[in-house]
Protein backbone atom coordinates (compact mmCIF):
# COMPACT_ATOMS: atom_id res chain seq x y z
CA UNK A 1 0.00 0.00 0.00
CA UNK A 2 1.10 3.28 -0.49
CA UNK A 3 1.05 6.74 0.99
CA UNK A 4 -1.67 8.50 1.23
CA UNK A 5 -2.77 11.84 0.21
CA UNK A 6 -2.74 14.75 2.83
CA UNK A 7 -4.29 18.42 2.24
CA UNK A 8 -4.12 21.48 4.53
CA UNK A 9 -7.14 21.85 5.75
CA UNK A 10 -7.27 24.81 7.91
CA UNK A 11 -4.69 27.31 9.43
CA UNK A 12 -5.06 29.68 11.69
CA UNK A 13 -2.10 32.64 12.98
CA UNK A 14 -1.53 34.90 16.34
CA UNK A 15 -1.87 38.59 15.49
CA UNK A 16 2.65 38.54 15.64
CA UNK A 17 4.21 41.24 17.62
CA UNK A 18 8.08 42.08 19.21
CA UNK A 19 6.49 41.15 22.61
CA UNK A 20 3.93 39.40 23.88
CA UNK A 21 3.99 40.06 27.75
CA UNK A 22 -0.05 39.66 27.84
CA UNK A 23 0.02 35.98 27.48
CA UNK A 24 2.60 32.77 28.40
CA UNK A 25 4.13 30.27 25.80
CA UNK A 26 1.06 28.05 26.10
CA UNK A 27 -1.52 30.83 25.77
CA UNK A 28 -0.20 32.02 22.92
CA UNK A 29 0.05 28.61 21.18
CA UNK A 30 -3.70 27.96 22.34
CA UNK A 31 -4.50 31.74 20.44
CA UNK A 32 -3.20 30.18 16.96
CA UNK A 33 -4.54 26.55 17.44
CA UNK A 34 -8.31 28.33 18.44
CA UNK A 35 -7.90 29.54 15.06
CA UNK A 36 -6.90 27.06 13.25
CA UNK A 37 -9.89 25.01 14.81
CA UNK A 38 -12.20 27.82 13.95
CA UNK A 39 -10.60 28.18 10.54
CA UNK A 40 -11.78 24.35 9.73
CA UNK A 41 -14.65 24.50 11.65
CA UNK A 42 -13.65 21.48 13.97
CA UNK A 43 -13.14 21.20 18.01
CA UNK A 44 -9.85 20.04 19.55
CA UNK A 45 -11.94 16.61 19.98
CA UNK A 46 -11.65 15.98 16.54
CA UNK A 47 -7.67 16.19 16.53
CA UNK A 48 -5.77 12.80 16.45
CA UNK A 49 -2.45 13.62 17.41
CA UNK A 50 0.00 16.81 17.76
CA UNK A 51 3.27 17.91 16.51
CA UNK A 52 4.41 20.73 17.87
CA UNK A 53 7.74 22.43 18.08
CA UNK A 54 10.02 25.72 18.28
CA UNK A 55 13.56 26.64 19.19
CA UNK A 56 15.79 24.74 21.39
CA UNK A 57 17.39 27.49 24.21
CA UNK A 58 14.87 30.27 23.34
CA UNK A 59 12.25 30.05 26.28
CA UNK A 60 14.72 27.78 27.72
CA UNK A 61 11.86 25.15 28.44
CA UNK A 62 12.53 21.87 27.23
CA UNK A 63 10.49 19.24 26.83
CA UNK A 64 8.00 21.76 25.24
CA UNK A 65 5.63 19.16 23.96
CA UNK A 66 4.64 18.09 27.66
CA UNK A 67 4.99 21.36 29.11
CA UNK A 68 2.42 22.90 27.05
CA UNK A 69 -0.37 20.45 26.33
CA UNK A 70 -2.80 23.18 28.48
CA UNK A 71 -2.85 25.70 25.01
CA UNK A 72 -1.80 22.77 22.20
CA UNK A 73 -4.74 20.07 23.30
CA UNK A 74 -2.30 17.54 23.42
CA UNK A 75 -3.75 16.53 26.56
CA UNK A 76 -4.26 12.87 26.51
CA UNK A 77 -3.88 12.92 23.14
CA UNK A 78 -0.59 11.64 20.82
CA UNK A 79 2.35 14.85 20.91
CA UNK A 80 5.59 14.74 19.58
CA UNK A 81 8.01 17.53 18.85
CA UNK A 82 10.56 18.31 16.75
CA UNK A 83 13.21 20.41 16.19
CA UNK A 84 15.39 21.51 13.33
CA UNK A 85 16.41 25.51 14.28
CA UNK A 86 15.46 27.98 11.74
CA UNK A 87 13.78 24.62 9.55
CA UNK A 88 11.74 24.22 12.56
CA UNK A 89 8.41 25.33 10.93
CA UNK A 90 8.78 23.50 7.67
CA UNK A 91 9.76 20.66 9.09
CA UNK A 92 6.73 20.38 11.35
CA UNK A 93 4.54 20.92 8.56
CA UNK A 94 6.69 17.66 7.02
CA UNK A 95 6.38 15.63 9.68
CA UNK A 96 2.36 16.18 10.16
CA UNK A 97 2.64 15.36 6.47
CA UNK A 98 4.53 11.61 7.20
CA UNK A 99 2.16 10.83 10.21
CA UNK A 100 -0.87 11.19 7.56
CA UNK A 101 1.01 10.17 4.87
CA UNK A 102 1.46 7.25 6.65
CA UNK A 103 -1.81 5.85 7.25
CA UNK A 104 -1.46 6.28 11.21
CA UNK A 105 -3.62 9.49 11.97
CA UNK A 106 -6.45 10.61 9.72
CA UNK A 107 -6.21 14.39 11.29
CA UNK A 108 -3.09 16.20 12.96
CA UNK A 109 -2.50 19.49 14.45
CA UNK A 110 0.69 20.86 13.53
CA UNK A 111 2.10 23.92 15.43
CA UNK A 112 5.28 26.26 15.53
CA UNK A 113 5.59 29.07 18.23
CA UNK A 114 7.95 31.22 19.55
CA UNK A 115 8.69 33.81 22.07
CA UNK A 116 12.00 35.00 21.17
CA UNK A 117 11.45 37.95 23.33
CA UNK A 118 12.22 36.00 26.31
CA UNK A 119 15.94 35.35 25.79
CA UNK A 120 19.51 36.31 23.94
CA UNK A 121 18.98 35.14 20.30
CA UNK A 122 22.22 35.42 19.07
CA UNK A 123 23.45 33.37 22.38
CA UNK A 124 20.56 30.39 21.53
CA UNK A 125 21.71 30.19 18.08
CA UNK A 126 24.97 30.14 18.72
CA UNK A 127 24.19 26.86 20.06
CA UNK A 128 23.53 25.30 17.11
CA UNK A 129 27.43 25.47 15.71
CA UNK A 130 29.73 22.94 16.42
CA UNK A 131 31.67 23.66 19.83
CA UNK A 132 34.90 22.57 19.37
CA UNK A 133 35.35 23.91 15.70
CA UNK A 134 33.22 26.69 14.93
CA UNK A 135 31.84 28.49 18.40
CA UNK A 136 34.64 29.79 19.38
CA UNK A 137 35.40 31.76 16.53
CA UNK A 138 31.79 32.76 15.02
CA UNK A 139 28.61 33.82 16.47
CA UNK A 140 25.43 34.09 15.79
CA UNK A 141 23.11 33.35 12.32
CA UNK A 142 24.47 36.97 10.77
CA UNK A 143 27.83 36.40 10.39
CA UNK A 144 27.17 32.73 7.92
CA UNK A 145 24.82 34.67 5.60
CA UNK A 146 27.13 38.09 5.52
CA UNK A 147 29.71 35.75 3.95
CA UNK A 148 27.33 34.21 1.59
CA UNK A 149 26.50 37.76 0.31
CA UNK A 150 30.08 38.71 0.53
CA UNK A 151 30.95 35.83 -1.59
CA UNK A 152 27.71 36.16 -4.18
CA UNK A 153 28.68 39.97 -4.51
CA UNK A 154 32.39 38.90 -5.52
CA UNK A 155 31.34 36.39 -7.68
CA UNK A 156 28.56 38.18 -9.75
CA UNK A 157 28.99 42.24 -8.82
CA UNK A 158 25.64 42.34 -6.87
CA UNK A 159 25.45 45.57 -4.67
CA UNK A 160 23.68 46.14 -1.26
CA UNK A 161 21.66 48.11 -3.52
CA UNK A 162 20.05 45.00 -4.53
CA UNK A 163 19.62 43.60 -1.14
CA UNK A 164 17.67 46.48 -0.36
CA UNK A 165 15.44 46.05 -3.31
CA UNK A 166 14.42 42.72 -1.61
CA UNK A 167 13.46 44.17 1.71
CA UNK A 168 11.52 47.23 0.02
CA UNK A 169 9.67 44.43 -1.80
CA UNK A 170 8.92 42.18 1.28
CA UNK A 171 7.75 44.77 3.46
CA UNK A 172 5.64 46.56 1.47
CA UNK A 173 3.90 43.06 0.59
CA UNK A 174 3.70 43.21 4.69
CA UNK A 175 1.12 45.69 4.57
CA UNK A 176 -1.12 43.75 3.04
CA UNK A 177 -1.10 41.07 5.69
CA UNK A 178 -3.01 41.65 9.22
CA UNK A 179 -0.42 38.94 10.93
CA UNK A 180 2.85 40.56 10.13
CA UNK A 181 4.62 42.15 12.65
CA UNK A 182 6.34 45.25 10.92
CA UNK A 183 3.68 46.94 8.45
CA UNK A 184 5.15 49.84 7.61
CA UNK A 185 6.94 50.18 3.95
CA UNK A 186 10.75 51.04 4.10
CA UNK A 187 12.85 52.74 0.63
CA UNK A 188 16.30 51.53 -0.41
CA UNK A 189 17.52 54.32 0.90
CA UNK A 190 16.39 53.91 4.46
CA UNK A 191 17.46 50.17 4.48
CA UNK A 192 21.08 51.49 2.56
CA UNK A 193 21.24 53.82 5.88
CA UNK A 194 19.85 51.90 8.17
CA UNK A 195 23.25 50.50 10.70
CA UNK A 196 25.60 48.02 9.55
CA UNK A 197 25.74 44.75 11.45
CA UNK A 198 27.71 42.86 9.49
CA UNK A 199 29.03 43.57 6.30
CA UNK A 200 27.19 44.16 3.67
CA UNK A 201 24.07 42.86 6.00
CA UNK A 202 21.80 46.21 7.53
CA UNK A 203 19.49 46.26 10.40
CA UNK A 204 16.40 46.32 7.77
CA UNK A 205 18.22 43.57 5.26
CA UNK A 206 17.54 40.98 8.66
CA UNK A 207 14.50 39.90 10.05
CA UNK A 208 13.02 41.01 13.27
CA UNK A 209 12.41 39.24 16.69
CA UNK A 210 8.95 38.28 16.89
CA UNK A 211 6.83 36.41 19.17
CA UNK A 212 3.82 34.49 17.54
CA UNK A 213 2.36 30.86 16.77
CA UNK A 214 1.17 29.13 13.78
CA UNK A 215 -1.50 26.23 13.57
CA UNK A 216 -2.22 24.03 10.80
CA UNK A 217 -4.45 21.12 10.65
CA UNK A 218 -3.46 18.55 7.99
CA UNK A 219 -6.38 15.69 6.69
CA UNK A 220 -6.46 12.60 5.06
CA UNK A 221 -7.66 12.16 1.20
CA UNK A 222 -11.45 11.35 2.07
CA UNK A 223 -11.56 13.34 4.93
CA UNK A 224 -9.77 16.70 3.54
CA UNK A 225 -12.44 17.19 1.11
CA UNK A 226 -15.42 16.80 4.02
CA UNK A 227 -13.84 19.82 6.08
CA UNK A 228 -12.67 21.80 3.48
CA UNK A 229 -14.27 23.27 -0.07
CA UNK A 230 -10.99 24.00 -1.58
CA UNK A 231 -8.09 21.59 0.92
CA UNK A 232 -4.44 22.55 -0.06
CA UNK A 233 -3.14 19.16 -1.26
CA UNK A 234 0.57 18.72 -0.30
CA UNK A 235 2.17 17.32 -3.56
CA UNK A 236 5.74 17.09 -2.36
CA UNK A 237 8.40 17.60 0.31
CA UNK A 238 12.37 17.87 0.38
CA UNK A 239 14.36 18.99 2.86
CA UNK A 240 18.61 18.69 2.84
CA UNK A 241 21.71 19.43 5.25
CA UNK A 242 24.58 20.28 4.11
CA UNK A 243 27.83 20.55 6.76
CA UNK A 244 28.64 19.70 10.45
CA UNK A 245 31.39 22.16 10.31
CA UNK A 246 30.11 25.70 8.78
CA UNK A 247 33.43 25.77 6.41
CA UNK A 248 32.17 22.75 4.85
CA UNK A 249 29.31 24.86 3.46
CA UNK A 250 29.30 26.21 -0.04
CA UNK A 251 29.37 30.09 0.36
CA UNK A 252 27.37 32.31 -2.52
CA UNK A 253 25.13 29.32 -3.70
CA UNK A 254 23.14 27.39 -1.32
CA UNK A 255 23.51 23.71 -2.12
CA UNK A 256 20.91 22.55 -0.26
CA UNK A 257 18.56 24.34 -1.39
CA UNK A 258 19.81 23.71 -5.25
CA UNK A 259 19.05 19.86 -3.99
CA UNK A 260 15.93 19.95 -2.15
CA UNK A 261 14.06 21.97 -5.16
CA UNK A 262 15.40 19.84 -7.63
CA UNK A 263 14.03 16.45 -6.01
CA UNK A 264 10.98 18.49 -4.93
CA UNK A 265 10.42 19.65 -8.82
CA UNK A 266 10.93 16.16 -10.14
CA UNK A 267 8.37 14.33 -7.74
CA UNK A 268 5.92 16.65 -9.04
CA UNK A 269 7.01 16.80 -13.16
CA UNK A 270 7.99 20.32 -13.24
CA UNK A 271 10.36 21.53 -15.18
CA UNK A 272 10.10 24.97 -15.20
CA UNK A 273 9.21 26.37 -11.95
CA UNK A 274 9.61 29.63 -13.12
CA UNK A 275 6.55 29.29 -15.42
CA UNK A 276 4.83 26.70 -13.29
CA UNK A 277 4.32 28.01 -10.27
CA UNK A 278 2.18 30.80 -9.23
CA UNK A 279 3.55 32.03 -5.75
CA UNK A 280 5.96 31.34 -3.45
CA UNK A 281 6.43 32.27 0.42
CA UNK A 282 10.24 31.85 0.77
CA UNK A 283 11.94 31.64 4.39
CA UNK A 284 14.37 34.11 3.32
CA UNK A 285 15.76 36.19 6.53
CA UNK A 286 17.54 38.04 4.84
CA UNK A 287 17.09 40.49 1.51
CA UNK A 288 20.20 38.99 -0.29
CA UNK A 289 18.77 35.69 -0.19
CA UNK A 290 15.82 36.30 -2.14
CA UNK A 291 18.57 36.88 -4.80
CA UNK A 292 20.70 34.04 -4.54
CA UNK A 293 18.37 31.49 -3.35
CA UNK A 294 15.69 31.73 -6.59
CA UNK A 295 19.04 31.18 -8.76
CA UNK A 296 19.58 27.69 -6.51
CA UNK A 297 15.66 27.22 -6.95
CA UNK A 298 16.22 27.12 -10.79
CA UNK A 299 13.73 30.91 -11.07
CA UNK A 300 16.80 32.98 -12.44
CA UNK A 301 19.94 32.16 -14.19
CA UNK A 302 23.29 32.18 -12.06
CA UNK A 303 23.56 35.60 -11.48
CA UNK A 304 20.41 37.30 -12.68
CA UNK A 305 18.75 36.83 -9.46
CA UNK A 306 18.58 40.48 -8.82
CA UNK A 307 17.76 41.63 -12.21
CA UNK A 308 14.83 39.72 -12.43
CA UNK A 309 13.84 41.68 -8.68
CA UNK A 310 14.58 44.99 -9.99
CA UNK A 311 12.13 43.27 -13.13
CA UNK A 312 9.09 43.86 -10.78
CA UNK A 313 8.90 39.68 -11.65
CA UNK A 314 8.07 39.17 -8.07
CA UNK A 315 6.04 41.90 -6.63
CA UNK A 316 2.13 41.71 -6.59
CA UNK A 317 0.87 41.41 -9.73
CA UNK A 318 4.07 40.31 -11.16
CA UNK A 319 4.75 37.05 -13.45
CA UNK A 320 5.72 34.58 -9.96
CA UNK A 321 4.68 36.83 -6.89
CA UNK A 322 7.15 36.29 -3.66
CA UNK A 323 6.38 36.52 0.01
CA UNK A 324 3.28 38.01 -0.15
CA UNK A 325 2.83 37.98 3.19
CA UNK A 326 5.66 39.93 3.44
CA UNK A 327 8.09 37.26 4.54
CA UNK A 328 10.81 36.48 7.08
CA UNK A 329 12.25 40.30 6.98
CA UNK A 330 9.00 41.74 7.95
CA UNK A 331 8.04 38.67 10.89
CA UNK A 332 10.18 36.06 12.36
CA UNK A 333 9.12 34.03 15.33
CA UNK A 334 11.28 31.37 14.68
CA UNK A 335 9.94 28.26 15.61
CA UNK A 336 6.64 29.45 13.51
CA UNK A 337 8.33 31.13 10.54
CA UNK A 338 8.88 27.93 8.55
CA UNK A 339 5.32 26.92 9.01
CA UNK A 340 3.66 30.17 8.31
CA UNK A 341 5.39 30.26 4.85
CA UNK A 342 3.76 26.85 4.73
CA UNK A 343 0.37 28.21 6.35
CA UNK A 344 0.35 31.55 3.41
CA UNK A 345 0.85 28.82 0.71
CA UNK A 346 -1.92 26.77 1.93
CA UNK A 347 -3.91 30.45 2.25
CA UNK A 348 -3.02 31.30 -1.67
CA UNK A 349 -4.38 28.09 -2.58
CA UNK A 350 -7.22 27.83 -0.91
CA UNK A 351 -8.34 31.36 -1.63
CA UNK A 352 -8.15 32.88 1.58
CA UNK A 353 -5.44 35.10 1.33
CA UNK A 354 -7.63 38.13 1.89
CA UNK A 355 -5.56 41.12 0.65
CA UNK A 356 -2.76 39.98 0.25
CA UNK A 357 -4.01 37.00 -1.95
CA UNK A 358 -2.66 36.18 -6.07
CA UNK A 359 -5.19 35.53 -8.15
CA UNK A 360 -5.81 32.13 -9.46
CA UNK A 361 -3.11 29.84 -7.34
CA UNK A 362 -3.03 26.28 -8.64
CA UNK A 363 0.87 25.21 -7.17
CA UNK A 364 2.76 27.03 -4.85
CA UNK A 365 6.52 26.68 -2.98
CA UNK A 366 6.46 27.18 0.46
CA UNK A 367 10.37 27.02 2.01
CA UNK A 368 12.28 26.63 5.35
CA UNK A 369 15.43 27.85 6.21
CA UNK A 370 17.97 27.42 9.10
CA UNK A 371 21.48 26.91 11.13
CA UNK A 372 22.77 28.38 8.51
CA UNK A 373 22.18 26.67 5.02
CA UNK A 374 19.84 23.78 5.51
CA UNK A 375 16.70 23.25 3.56
CA UNK A 376 12.78 22.30 3.50
CA UNK A 377 10.68 22.46 0.44
CA UNK A 378 6.83 21.85 0.37
CA UNK A 379 4.89 21.94 -2.89
CA UNK A 380 1.16 22.99 -1.98
CA UNK A 381 -1.67 22.40 -5.09
CA UNK A 382 -5.41 23.59 -5.77
CA UNK A 383 -5.57 19.86 -7.45
CA UNK A 384 -5.17 16.16 -5.88
CA UNK A 385 -1.43 15.38 -6.78
CA UNK A 386 -1.62 12.71 -8.98
CA UNK A 387 0.43 10.58 -7.87
CA UNK B 1 1.50 47.76 23.33
CA UNK B 2 -1.27 49.08 24.73
CA UNK B 3 -3.67 47.63 21.90
CA UNK B 4 -2.91 43.83 23.79
CA UNK B 5 -2.22 44.59 27.19
CA UNK B 6 -5.50 45.59 29.00
CA UNK B 7 -4.65 47.96 31.72
CA UNK B 8 -2.24 44.87 33.79
CA UNK B 9 1.09 46.07 35.01
CA UNK B 10 3.13 43.06 33.03
CA UNK B 11 4.99 40.73 35.71
CA UNK B 12 7.94 39.37 34.17
CA UNK B 13 9.83 36.45 35.77
CA UNK B 14 13.84 36.91 35.57
CA UNK B 15 16.38 34.21 35.76
CA UNK B 16 19.56 32.71 34.22
CA UNK B 17 20.62 29.63 33.59
CA UNK B 18 24.05 28.16 34.45
CA UNK B 19 24.43 24.83 32.54
CA UNK B 20 28.25 24.15 32.19
CA UNK B 21 29.40 21.76 29.57
CA UNK B 22 32.91 20.00 28.50
CA UNK B 23 32.61 18.58 25.51
CA UNK B 24 35.39 15.43 24.27
CA UNK B 25 37.32 16.80 21.41
CA UNK B 26 37.73 12.97 20.51
CA UNK B 27 40.99 11.16 18.91
CA UNK B 28 41.02 12.65 15.68
CA UNK B 29 40.54 16.17 16.87
CA UNK B 30 42.77 15.78 20.00
CA UNK B 31 45.57 14.72 17.59
CA UNK B 32 45.38 17.72 15.33
CA UNK B 33 45.04 20.09 18.61
CA UNK B 34 47.85 18.65 19.99
CA UNK B 35 50.22 19.25 16.87
CA UNK B 36 48.89 22.83 17.14
CA UNK B 37 49.58 23.48 20.66
CA UNK B 38 53.35 21.61 20.90
CA UNK B 39 54.77 22.24 17.20
CA UNK B 40 52.56 24.56 15.67
CA UNK B 41 51.75 22.32 12.50
CA UNK B 42 48.56 22.15 11.08
CA UNK B 43 47.30 18.69 10.33
CA UNK B 44 44.29 17.27 8.09
CA UNK B 45 43.25 14.09 7.08
CA UNK B 46 43.24 12.54 3.91
CA UNK B 47 40.27 10.26 2.45
CA UNK B 48 42.10 8.59 -0.24
CA UNK B 49 38.88 7.83 -1.94
CA UNK B 50 38.03 11.32 -2.75
CA UNK B 51 41.26 12.41 -2.66
CA UNK B 52 40.14 15.19 -0.36
CA UNK B 53 42.38 16.73 2.42
CA UNK B 54 40.17 17.76 5.37
CA UNK B 55 40.86 20.49 8.37
CA UNK B 56 39.30 20.44 10.43
CA UNK B 57 40.48 16.49 10.65
CA UNK B 58 37.62 13.93 9.70
CA UNK B 59 37.92 10.47 11.96
CA UNK B 60 35.21 9.21 8.50
CA UNK B 61 34.90 11.25 5.08
CA UNK B 62 31.76 13.12 5.40
CA UNK B 63 30.96 12.04 1.63
CA UNK B 64 31.87 8.60 0.99
CA UNK B 65 32.31 7.10 4.97
CA UNK B 66 35.73 5.89 4.24
CA UNK B 67 37.93 5.69 7.29
CA UNK B 68 40.33 8.55 7.02
CA UNK B 69 43.65 7.73 8.78
CA UNK B 70 46.14 9.66 6.65
CA UNK B 71 47.55 12.67 8.06
CA UNK B 72 48.75 15.68 6.02
CA UNK B 73 50.80 18.49 7.32
CA UNK B 74 48.94 21.75 5.45
CA UNK B 75 50.55 25.16 4.77
CA UNK B 76 49.97 27.69 7.65
CA UNK B 77 48.90 30.14 4.82
CA UNK B 78 46.53 30.00 2.56
CA UNK B 79 43.37 32.20 0.36
CA UNK B 80 40.38 34.20 2.03
CA UNK B 81 37.45 32.26 0.61
CA UNK B 82 34.93 34.32 2.27
CA UNK B 83 34.30 37.05 5.38
CA UNK B 84 31.77 39.57 7.41
CA UNK B 85 32.97 42.05 9.42
CA UNK B 86 31.10 42.02 12.75
CA UNK B 87 29.57 45.74 13.84
CA UNK B 88 27.48 45.08 16.62
CA UNK B 89 28.61 44.18 20.26
CA UNK B 90 27.41 40.98 21.84
CA UNK B 91 28.08 38.91 24.84
CA UNK B 92 28.55 35.95 22.24
CA UNK B 93 31.73 37.43 20.56
CA UNK B 94 35.81 37.14 21.93
CA UNK B 95 36.46 40.29 21.40
CA UNK B 96 35.13 44.39 20.82
CA UNK B 97 33.84 45.16 17.31
CA UNK B 98 34.60 45.61 14.44
CA UNK B 99 35.64 41.95 13.74
CA UNK B 100 36.67 40.15 10.94
CA UNK B 101 35.40 36.77 10.05
CA UNK B 102 37.02 34.64 7.45
CA UNK B 103 36.87 31.50 5.65
CA UNK B 104 40.45 30.64 4.89
CA UNK B 105 41.51 27.38 2.93
CA UNK B 106 44.96 26.70 3.78
CA UNK B 107 47.13 25.25 0.81
CA UNK B 108 46.54 21.70 0.86
CA UNK B 109 43.49 21.62 2.04
CA UNK B 110 40.28 21.26 0.29
CA UNK B 111 37.86 22.99 2.85
CA UNK B 112 38.00 26.11 4.92
CA UNK B 113 38.70 26.71 8.49
CA UNK B 114 36.62 29.66 10.26
CA UNK B 115 38.73 32.18 11.70
CA UNK B 116 39.44 35.66 12.71
CA UNK B 117 41.09 38.03 10.60
CA UNK B 118 43.57 40.71 12.06
CA UNK B 119 46.08 43.14 11.26
CA UNK B 120 44.21 45.19 8.42
CA UNK B 121 41.11 47.31 8.57
CA UNK B 122 37.82 46.31 7.63
CA UNK B 123 37.51 48.04 4.35
CA UNK B 124 40.60 46.43 3.06
CA UNK B 125 39.61 43.00 3.61
CA UNK B 126 39.27 41.45 -0.39
CA UNK B 127 38.07 37.44 -0.89
CA UNK B 128 41.21 36.05 -2.54
CA UNK B 129 43.80 37.60 -0.40
CA UNK B 130 46.51 35.85 0.98
CA UNK B 131 46.26 35.43 4.45
CA UNK B 132 48.90 33.72 7.16
CA UNK B 133 48.36 32.01 11.11
CA UNK B 134 49.75 34.05 13.87
CA UNK B 135 50.19 31.96 16.43
CA UNK B 136 49.44 32.21 20.08
CA UNK B 137 52.56 32.46 22.55
CA UNK B 138 50.19 30.50 25.20
CA UNK B 139 49.00 27.74 23.25
CA UNK B 140 46.13 25.35 25.31
CA UNK B 141 45.18 23.09 22.49
CA UNK B 142 42.18 25.50 21.24
CA UNK B 143 41.41 27.06 17.73
CA UNK B 144 43.13 30.40 19.24
CA UNK B 145 46.62 28.37 19.46
CA UNK B 146 46.02 30.53 15.85
CA UNK B 147 45.04 33.89 17.46
CA UNK B 148 44.21 35.01 14.30
CA UNK B 149 45.36 35.56 10.23
CA UNK B 150 47.08 38.30 9.03
CA UNK B 151 47.82 39.15 5.54
CA UNK B 152 50.72 38.39 4.17
CA UNK B 153 52.33 40.85 2.46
Amino acid sequence: MGKKRVAIVGTGQTFHKSHRPDVNGQELINEAVQRALLDADMTIQDIDAVVIGNMDHFEGINYVDCWSVDGSGGVMRPIIKLTTGGTTGSTLAIGGYHMIASGMFEKVLVIGWEKNSESDTTGAITTAFDPVWDRLVFAGAISGLAAEAQSYMAKYGATDKDGARVSVRDRKHACNNPHAQLRKEVTIEEVLASPMLADPIHLLDVCPRTDGACAVIMACEGVAERIAPQPDWIWATANRHTYSYLNDATYGELDSMADASKELFSKAGIKDPRKELDVIEMYQPYSFAGIIWIEDMGIAPRGKGAEYIWSGATDMGGELPINPSGGVIACNPIGATGLIRCAEAALQVMGKAEERQVPDVSLALSTGFGGCFWTDTILHGKNKPAF
Amino acid sequence: MSDIFQNVEPMVHESRISVPYHWWAGDTASRFFIDLRDSQKIMGTRCSKCSKTYVPPRKTCPTCFTPNDEWREVASQGTLISYTVVRRHQASLPKKPPIIYGLIQLEGADTAVLHIIDELKPEDVKIGMKVQAKFSSQRKGTMFDIEYFRPVH
